[in-house]
């Protein structure tokens, strides 16, 4: 298992390593190389280059500001959950990130990655969904915002175009009288979700306004569905009006029957915890 | 047959430099071990499950079987190699992790141990008095074949009295 060969540039500049990315149709943006890497050792992608953006100045921050958590392509999965900020505005993006891979991979792994990567089975890409973020994508024709509904095509595919690479994604922040809530089943934890499920849910006063759930492992693309009529309904079914949308599917590690048990199982006490999530923030904001 | 092009690194190896020429594909896991000599590095799936690579970078555990050698020229590189204390011998003393898996039966075979030996040296770092709950995150990112993991986290924590006692003078 090695590689095939490759040429391989470590640009000092964006502006360097945007000309170079659309000088070379077959050139590959190396970022943490924790998903990268491993199709290249098993020889499923044979890049003719790489890009190494890891000596990029300014892209590894995490920065907090009203509006939400912005995160910087080099930034890695450790430094985006070791940010107590960052949590504070979006509890979400840390619950999430507990759960993708192990830390040693985490120390590596880089968030934005993760987010091009855009693998059904990763927790950020739905995340960023389910929280409407976007990601900024620059190229050589200049810099473009692309909102998170418009970011997955389908299996592994985002769509930034070949010559584009992501400086910045953005996670909105929690909103007053919000709530959210993550649980995900694994063989081990750390391991890739056999199911995973979260929760966003808008309240006013006692009442729901708004609730969305996303998926993880149980569809092809990051896939958030609105359920909202199904909670507001006391007969609803929030977990059936999900599965009208989702397509679990089997594979080694698990069956179609079980990961549709898994949906109908987690969703319920996903939607419930981020309903409480949501109350009992709204109560901090009374009593402070 | 065209031939590859090949790089000059220098890679910052357990205090050491290491000049090496390498093609872009050669894996920090690789380099290491054929071309710096140190095969203390164990090299099991290659695509990043089993731990057996784990270097320290910068202090902070990560793959080397997921790294490229062409792009660890920044860093300074720990190897199992270079976890061994400086006590003015030759070989020098083992470190406390060292210590407690010799001390606690921590392994059988030893294939999977390099990875393990890095990962709790960093992960004491982080968390110097792990409860045995503690101690077990910290390893769940190793397979080990062999032990059952049993030894292993009783190495964890005795890893962490080590450190504590050498701190205090007492060994
Ligand atoms: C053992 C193991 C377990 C894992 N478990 C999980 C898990 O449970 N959940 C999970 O979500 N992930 C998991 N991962 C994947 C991990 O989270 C990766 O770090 C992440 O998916 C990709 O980020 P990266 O920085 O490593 O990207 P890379 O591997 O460097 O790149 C991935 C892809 O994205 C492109 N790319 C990366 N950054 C940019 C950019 N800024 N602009 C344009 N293109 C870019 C690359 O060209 C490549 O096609 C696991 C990985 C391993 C090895
Ligand atoms: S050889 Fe690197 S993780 Fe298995
Ligand atoms: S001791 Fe043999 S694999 Fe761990």
């Amino acid at each position: 298992m090695k590689p095939a060969p490759f040429a391989y540039l470590r640009p000092a500049t964006l502006e360097e390593a945007l000309a170079a990315l659309a000088g070379e149709q077959g050139a590959k943006v190396l970022a943490g190389g924790q998903s990268l890497v491993p199709l290249l050792n098993m020889r499923l992608a044979a890049p003719s280059m790489l890009i190494d953006i890891n000596a990029l100045p300014d892209l590894g921050h995490v920065r907090v500001a009203e509006d939400g958590v912005r995160v910087g392509a080099l930034a890695r999965h450790a430094e985006v959950l070791g940010s107590a900020e960052a949590e504070q505005a979006q509890p979400l993006l840390a619950m999430a990130l507990r759960h993708v891979a192990h830390p040693t991979i985490r120390n590596r792994g880089t968030t934005v990655g993760s987010i091009v990567h855009a693998d059904a089975a990763a927790e950020v890409p739905m995340v960023l969904r389910l929280l409407e973020g976007s990601v900024d994508v620059a190229s050589v024709r200049g810099r473009r915002t692309i909102p998170a509904a418009e970011l997955f095509a389908g299996p592994l595919e985002s769509t930034l175009a070949h010559d584009e690479i992501a400086v910045e994604a953005f996670f909105p922040a929690l909103a007053p009288g919000a709530g959210v809530a993550f649980q995900e089943i694994a063989r081990r934890h750390g391991d890739y979700a056999l199911v995973g499920v979260a929760a966003h849910v808008e309240t006013d006063g006692e009442a729901v306004t708004r609730a969305r759930v996303g998926f993880v492992s149980v569809s092809d693309v990051p896939v958030v569905v609105d359920v909202t009529d199904a909670v507001q309904d006391p007969a609803g079914d929030p977990a059936a009006t999900a599965l009208a949308e989702l397509d679990p599917a089997e594979d080694i590690h698990a069956t179609a029957a079980y990961r549709t048990h898994l949906v109908k199982v987690l969703a319920p006490r996903v939607l419930a915890a981020a309903t409480d999530h949501a109350r009992s923030r709204a109560g901090e904001a009374i009593h402070p | 047959m065209t031939t590859e092009q090949l790089h000059d690194v220098r890679l910052h190896v357990n205090g050491s430099v290491h000049e090496v020429q390498v093609p872009a594909r050669r894996l920090l896991s690789d380099a290491l071990r054929h071309d710096c000599g140190l095969t203390g590095t164990h090299v099991g799936c290659e695509h990043g499950v089993c731990g057996a690579c784990t270097v320290l970078v910068d202090g902070t555990p990560m793959r080397s079987c997921l790294m490229l050698a062409v792009s660890a020229v920044d860093a300074e590189i720990t190897t199992v190699e270079g976890l061994t204390e400086d006590d003015g011998t030759a070989q020098g003393r083992l470190s406390p992790v060292q210590q407690a898996f010799s001390d606690c039966h921590g392994l059988q075979c030893g294939f999977c141990t390099p990875g393990f030996l890095t990962t709790i040296t960093a992960g004491l770092r982080e968390t110097p008095d792990p409860t045995e709950d503690e101690a077990r995150e910290m390893i769940a990112g190793n397979l080990c074949r062999c032990t059952g993991y049993q030894n292993i986290v009783k190495s964890v924590l005795r890893a962490s009295e080590i450190v504590a006692e050498r701190e205090r003078g007492e060994a």
